[in-house]
């Protein structure tokens, strides 16, 4: 199967400070791949430069192929990190910016899933809790059809049964030859979902495994090998 | 309600774990159909990807089996079963064992508190 992400020595700084450095990995498609890291590390930088927001100063990205660009952005659904979305709009006018704007937008799938949640479609952003607020961007997100899912945070500021319910919302509805990556600090909650974690440090790509490989090689979770790799 | 998985061991292994002993417990009787990979998947709260690996390791030992098109099913084979169970049980005595001389007991010792126990509770 052809790669779905390549980097090759992607490098970005902003004004003096690094924040990626020299950066190259290939991810096969069909896979939740979680990028992991301290404050600082580099994530969210990464996500913007796959998403086309920003663009390295060397180096180069593929996606599917081809060059981050209008084409990627018809593959690639992308979660921010903050809240994008305007507070005055109504969750059925979000449903049809959804649809005009992506070709791969599924509504009913959207639908019944903020159905299953009791949220109605008359609805303002800004009348809802800001963990729900949180799931209503992630099932946006998860609805279209895409071949990459860029996950910056999902599961930051909610509760645990929110996140539960996040995690289960991706596992079902990412397509078997799609990929999710998906950026968290909270390792524990997410890695019984990931097929395989990405090290970042200092923006530099630290690791590159799988899940069931770390554990078996040295017997403890991600979570406590990412704590003993990063300990303060 | 998500599968309880260790946190420090393999997730297709503690999978594979879980559904040899559903298989024992006759949670999935002999022929009976499994639930797509999928359905697994999002019933433990793991990855698809992970669940697709347990299974097709329990294929690989030949506890399922797949029909094109239909899905999987466990064996009917009767003897398989019974080796599956017995094997089960030698892994547990073997963790009892390991277990007891953690606190200082040798074989001999454990067996013999072992025939105490059964005796009290026979009494």
């Amino acid at each position: 199967m052809n790669p779905i992400l390549e980097c090759h020595s992607v490098t970005k700084t902003y004004r003096q400070t690094p924040a990626l450095q020299d950066l190259s990995l290939i991810l096969e498609p069909g896979q939740i791949v979680g990028l992991l890291g301290p404050n600082g590390s580099g994530k969210t930088t990464f996500i913007k430069l796959l998403a086309g927001l920003l663009q390295p100063d060397a180096g180069q990205i593929l996606i599917a192929g081809g060059p981050v660009g209008t084409r990627t952005k018809g593959l690639v659904s992308y979660l921010p990190d903050k809240p994008a979305l305007k507070n005055r709009t109504k969750i059925s006018g979000l449903l049809q910016l959804f649809s005009d704007f992506y070709a791969d937008f599924i509504p009913e799938r959207a639908r019944e899933m903020l159905d299953s949640l009791g949220i109605s479609p008359d609805a303002r952003m800004g009348e809802l809790s800001k963990g729900t607020q949180e799931k209503v961007q992630l099932i946006l997100v998860m609805s279209r059809k895409a071949r990459l899912y860029l996950l910056d945070e999902p599961v930051g500021g909610v509760d645990p049964a929110a996140r539960d319910y996040i995690l289960r919302t991706i596992i079902s509805n990412y397509e078997e030859d799609a990929t999710v990556l998906l950026s968290t600090h909270l390792i524990a909650d997410v890695e019984q979902v990931l097929d395989h974690v990405l090290f970042l440090q200092n923006g530099r790509l630290l690791l590159s495994d799988s899940v069931d490989h770390i554990r078996s090689q040295h017997g403890k979770s991600v979570d406590s090998y990412f704590r003993e790799v990063f300990r303060c | 309600m998500p599968w309880e998985l260790d946190s420090d061991r393999p997730i297709y292994l503690q999978l594979m774990e879980r559904i040899k002993s559903d298989i024992i417990a006759g949670h999935y009787a002999p022929g009976e159909r499994l639930p797509s990979v999928r359905d697994l998947a999002m019933e433990a709260s793991v990855n698809p990807n992970t669940m697709q690996k347990a299974l097709s390791e329990l294929e690989r030992n030949g506890l399922v089996y797949t029909r094109r098109t239909s899905g999987r099913f466990i064996t009917e084979d009767e003897s398989m079963l019974k080796k599956l169970r017995k094997d089960m049980a030698r892994e547990n005595i073997q963790s009892f064992l390991e277990a007891m001389k953690q606190l200082g007991f040798s074989k001999k010792e454990s067996l013999e508190l072992l025939q105490e126990i059964l005796k009290e509770e026979k009494e």
